[in-house]
């Protein structure tokens, strides 16, 4: 990847130990939480909410927000990495594992392409999001999940750059085969592993 | 959706800054000769890798502010004081220094003359610099399609491409430049001096009715208060599209 160039009088400023050595290459660390969505945050009134998952699935489901609610939590503390290239450390969700989600549907297919209000999606194996890798979180920092941060609800994949992490999501579409979601249409990565820095398309 | 923005890898490459412009005390644009610049589509960003001589290196995002006819690509970047890379790019780079790109990146906050309008564009701070590609494009392009900016800044000294902005309200009818002031004003200020409201859309902002294409860039509660009330005005959700900018961890 380097080409041997050496930016003249450039020092960098780097993260302190340990926190180094959590950050993807090209990361920095952003005490903030920037918000970044593509469009006008979505409003949708929790009694119209719902969750689905249908698709490829012996079983399709479905949970009103209380039912949603109702289900098992659990409180993930994780990093998340934004393919704009911010991290943020130790940060605090209430959610749903997506183990809780997925199974009662028994899906057949090994992808699965989140939809969301505002007609985001994004594509996702089912191998990135099970097995305790991935949730449905609606709660952050002891907070409900603020609207522009993907309230009420939204996907939690912190393995992988935070465009997976869909906000406003509602419903799992599992499919056969893997296809682009909106960000990976317009030329990023299909998968998006920070720590192989697969940013863009060809990385 | 607008597909195919970014074409097989996105390889780094080394561009030339051949000229740097002092925007505002705080910002400078940089014109980067790139030998193999595939082109890019206004509303595109591009990444900036440094690397110092101990192998360290860091990598930021920066919006490009030339249009597409512009054998140049230029990128303004804003000063962040405790930021890592925008010092650098603002007060160390000078022309015929080296630094490594990869480009153009993001196909959905573009705008080309062949998407039409009304076009509306809602800026806030350096906000504006992806919003001055469009414009760049569509004067370069000829393009008649009718073209408002409401541009918020701090003062009137915070004002990015001021002299360009007159100019293009001056020469195109069809362009309207909107300034507001939200700090202080100069004397004999007449314009808007105060945040971006409802008030201020529904006066500059092209009716609903022409199905107008917005799009917003700026720090967060600008952009979300702006998508918002745009909404209410009756403006499709599709056809606004947001950017979030601003000093974070420049």
């Amino acid at each position: 990847m380097s080409t041997g160039f050496i930016s003249r009088g450039f020092r960098g400023r780097r993260a302190a130990a340990p926190d180094a050595s959590r950050l993807p290459p090209g990361q920095h660390l952003d005490p903030g939480f920037p918000v970044l969505s593509a469009g006008p945050t979505p409003r949708v009134p929790l009694e119209k909410w719902d969750l689905r998952v249908d698709g490829k699935v012996a079983r399709p489901q479905r949970w009103t927000w209380e039912q949603f609610l109702a289900l098992p939590h659990e409180t993930p503390r994780v990093d998340i990495h934004c393919v704009t290239k911010w991290s943020k450390l130790d940060t605090n969700w209430d959610g749903v594992s997506l183990d809780t989600i997925l199974e009662p549907a028994e899906p057949i297919g090994a992808y699965l392409i989140a939809h969301c209000d505002g007609d985001y999606t994004t594509n996702l194996s089912l191998e990135d999001v099970t097995d305790g890798k991935a949730w449905i979180v609606f709660g952050y920092e002891g907070d409900p999940l603020p609207p522009e941060h993907g309230g009420p609800a939204r996907l939690l994949v912190p393995h992988l750059y935070f465009w997976k992490s869909a906000k406003w999501v509602r419903r799992l579409e599992v499919v056969d085969e893997d296809e682009p979601g909106f960000w990976e249409s317009a030329g990023y990565h299909m998968r998006g592993d920070p720590w192989k820095e697969e940013r863009y398309s060809g990385d | 959706m607008e597909r195919g923005a970014v074409l097989g890898r996105l390889t780094w490459q080394l561009a030339e800054v051949v000229e740097v412009v002092a925007e505002t005390a705080r910002v400078r644009s940089l014109a980067l000769r790139v030998p193999a610049w595939p082109g890019h589509r206004p509303g595109q960003h591009l990444d900036i890798r440094l690397t110092s001589d101990d192998g360290y290196q860091a990598q930021r995002s920066y919006s490009i502010a030339s249009g597409p006819e512009d054998p140049r690509v230029t990128i303004t970047v804003e000063k962040i004081d405790d930021g890592e890379v925008s010092p650098y790019l603002v007060d160390e780079l000078r022309v015929g220094d080296r630094v490594e790109i990869r480009g153009p990146i993001g196909g959905y906050f573009t705008w080309t003359a062949t998407d039409g309008g009304p076009l509306l564009l809602i800026g806030g701070g350096s906000g504006v610099v992806p919003l001055m590609a469009m414009l760049r494009h569509r004067g370069a392009s000829a393009a008649t399609v009718p073209a408002a900016l409401l541009y918020s800044s701090r003062t009137y000294d915070d004002v990015i491409y001021r002299a360009e902005l007159e100019r293009i309200m001056t020469a195109d009818r069809s362009a309207r430049i909107v300034h507001t002031l939200t700090r202080s004003q100069p004397a004999g200020w007449t314009g808007f001096r105060r945040r971006i409201d409802r008030d201020m859309l529904a006066e500059v902002a092209p009716s609903a009715a022409d199905h107008p294409l917005a799009f917003i860039c700026g720090p967060t509660r600008l952009v979300e208060n702006a998508a918002e009330t745009l909404t209410e005005l009756g403006y499709a959700a599709a056809r606004i599209k947001t950017e979030r900018f601003g000093p974070t961890g420049g």
